[in-house]
């Protein structure tokens, strides 16, 4: 299904999924066919139960796996180079201080600390944690390791940023607040005026709505794309968004396409619980 | 409009670090604190309970010499004693070193493929699992013929207390190189690290405590085969060690002699052991939950 865009001026397009398929040597069908053209700079989100193939597909887009059928076209992008990956633990080396772990991508790109000084800086201060430089993870609270995680993907200035349930495990307090951040970093964009292009996974209804342009709904079993909602709200989206009558008028449509798609759900789900 | 939190300094959280303190407090406290001075009491008590019912029951000194006498013999044979504890704590420091150095670059090699692991892994466990006293009369037979006198017991030496602390190493140090989180593997993948750059920046590091465990318990079994292998050798010369000492104090009823030296050894086993703690925990300090200190 087409959506509409809230940009009157053309896009390119940055990613797009042709009849992508995932299969498990078990024979189980992560992913079956997901179609998605994501345009440049555009915020989507994928929401889905478990076992929907969204983080799948999130972690095919990013080169972790083989995809079993199907290809993934690129803008005029270099994937490999201009793509991030926040995962859906804050994935930090427990041995290392805050700055160094922010280092670490342009350290294994091979660039002498002496370097990429400004670059660590500049984004350590872009997610408020200049104080914390010298801290060691085990030292901060959830939300700040996801904060370290954040900035770690973005000290490579990369154009795609890609975030599995990066929240998820966070209280609801600090996922709003996570959330404003994330919203706020890509409306500032990489400082030339260009937006990063997001992909957002998440379970989450009401976050997919808050952050996103489009919200692109799946379904398990297998797991496939079953539609998509347009979120046609202007940013900046303040929190005052996130309780409107706008965003719960979203929030429904898209819960009751999830129902839809996910009828007979339960049913599956109590076969493998009695097996 | 709502302020965006990000331009907001966080929340500074109170660090879990305990208070500075200097050497010196740090070591009043260790020596004033209930884990120091419990086993001190017991010792004590117990060497007490020992010398007296030596004396009681008038126990000849060549079936058991109470503890003061073997203090006393234990500094009247001191420049022997000495030398032999030197010359023991040099087989232990180089073999516990080239299990240290041989034990990691294996591991390495073992993780670089399953089929070098799977082929190489059971040769490991059978050198482990032979007993070293068995074998040791072979080494030093094969070793007489490569090394010249007189080096040749020491080397022999060396390379039984070698065979018996390598193996903690590897079977840890390997566990460790596969123990990686995957998430952190993910990043790396992710990031094109090369394998020399995971190995360097995120195998070894992760490895590092269970490497450590290896290391103390090489570090005592270094110095237990260096005694074994010394008794199947039953060398004499110059360059005698502790199990020398023991040995020839038990065939002439020095028993008050034998006493201190096996005393001797204990300790070294003790300093060996509580200076691979201490280094264990130096280097664990700061991320280990086994080195952190909290208060609950």
């Amino acid at each position: 299904m087409s959506s509409p865009v809230p940009y009157s001026k053309p896009k390119s397009t940055a990613i797009a999924l042709n009849h992508v398929s995932k299969i498990y040597a078990n024979g189980t069908v992560a992913l079956q066919d997901m179609n998605l053209a994501i345009e440049d700079g555009q915020f989507v989100s994928l929401v889905g139960a478990s076992g929907c193939g969204k983080s799948t597909a999130l972690r095919l887009i990013a080169g972790l796996g083989q995809m079993s059928e199907g290809s993934i076209t690129w803008g005029d992008h270099q994937p490999q180079k201009e793509l991030a990956f926040v995962f859906q633990e804050p994935s930090l080396l427990p041995w290392a201080t805050v700055i160094e772990n922010v280092r670490l991508p342009l350290k294994l790109a091979g660039m002498k600390d002496r370097d990429s000084r400004s670059q660590v800086q500049e984004v350590l201060h872009l997610v408020g944690l200049d104080s914390f430089a010298q801290a060691y993870p085990r030292e901060l609270s959830g939300g700040m390791k996801m904060r370290v995680s954040i900035a770690r993907a973005l000290v490579t200035k990369p154009k795609i940023l890609l975030m599995d349930e990066p929240f998820g495990a966070l209280d609801e307090m600090t996922r709003a607040k996570l959330n404003a951040d994330v919203l706020h970093l890509w409306q500032q964009g990489d400082g030339n005026g260009d937006r990063y292009t997001v992909v957002f996974v998440t379970h989450n209804i009401y976050e997919a709505v808050y952050l996103s342009q489009r919200v692109v709904i799946m379904a398990p079993r297998p797991g496939r794309v079953v539609g998509e909602v347009a979120i046609e709200a202007p940013y900046p989206r303040t929190e005052e968004f996130r309780t409107s009558r706008i965003s719960n008028e979203y929030c429904r449509e898209i819960s009751g396409r999830l129902a839809a798609a996910g009828a007979g759900t339960e049913y599956y789900d109590e076969q493998i619980n009695t097996r | 409009m709502t302020k965006f939190s990000l331009d907001l300094a966080p929340i500074p959280i109170t660090k879990s670090l305990p208070a500075q303190t200097s050497l010196g407090e740090k070591l009043v406290k260790q020596v004033t604190s209930i884990d120091f001075i419990a086993p001190l009491v017991v010792g004590v008590i117990a060497l007490l309970i020992w010398e007296v019912l030596v004396k009681v029951t008038n126990l000849p000194p060549f079936l058991l010499p109470g503890p003061i006498l073997v203090l006393q013999t234990l500094i009247k044979d001191w420049g022997e004693l000495f030398t032999s504890l030197i010359i023991t704590f040099q087989i232990t420091l180089v073999a516990f070193i080239a299990a240290v150095i041989s034990g990691v670059l294996i591991s390495v090699l073992f993780i670089q493929s399953k089929w070098v692991e799977r082929s190489f892994f059971p040769y490991a466990v059978v050198l482990q699992t032979t007993p070293i006293v068995a074998i040791a009369p072979l080494i030093i037979l094969w070793i007489r013929r490569i090394v010249p006198e007189p080096n040749t017991t020491f080397a022999a030496l060396v390379i039984c207390a070698w065979i018996v602390a390598f193996f903690p190493i590897i079977s840890n140090t390997t566990l460790g190189l596969n123990s990686v989180d995957h998430n952190l593997r993910n990043v790396f993948q992710l990031y094109r690290a090369s394998k020399w750059q995971t190995l360097i920046y995120l195998q070894l590091p992760a490895a590092l405590p269970y490497f450590l465990g290896g290391l103390k318990i090489s570090g005592g079994l270094a110095l237990i085969g260096a005694v074994v292998a010394e008794f199947v050798a039953g060398t004499g010369g110059a360059k005698a060690g502790l199990a020398y000492q023991i040995l020839m104090a038990s065939y002439n009823l020095q028993i008050p002699r034998m006493f201190a030296a096996l005393l001797l050894t204990t300790i070294l086993g003790v300093i060996i052991f509580v200076s691979l703690t201490a280094l264990s925990d130096f280097l664990l300090k700061n991320w280990h939950e086994s080195a952190i200190e909290r208060e609950n």
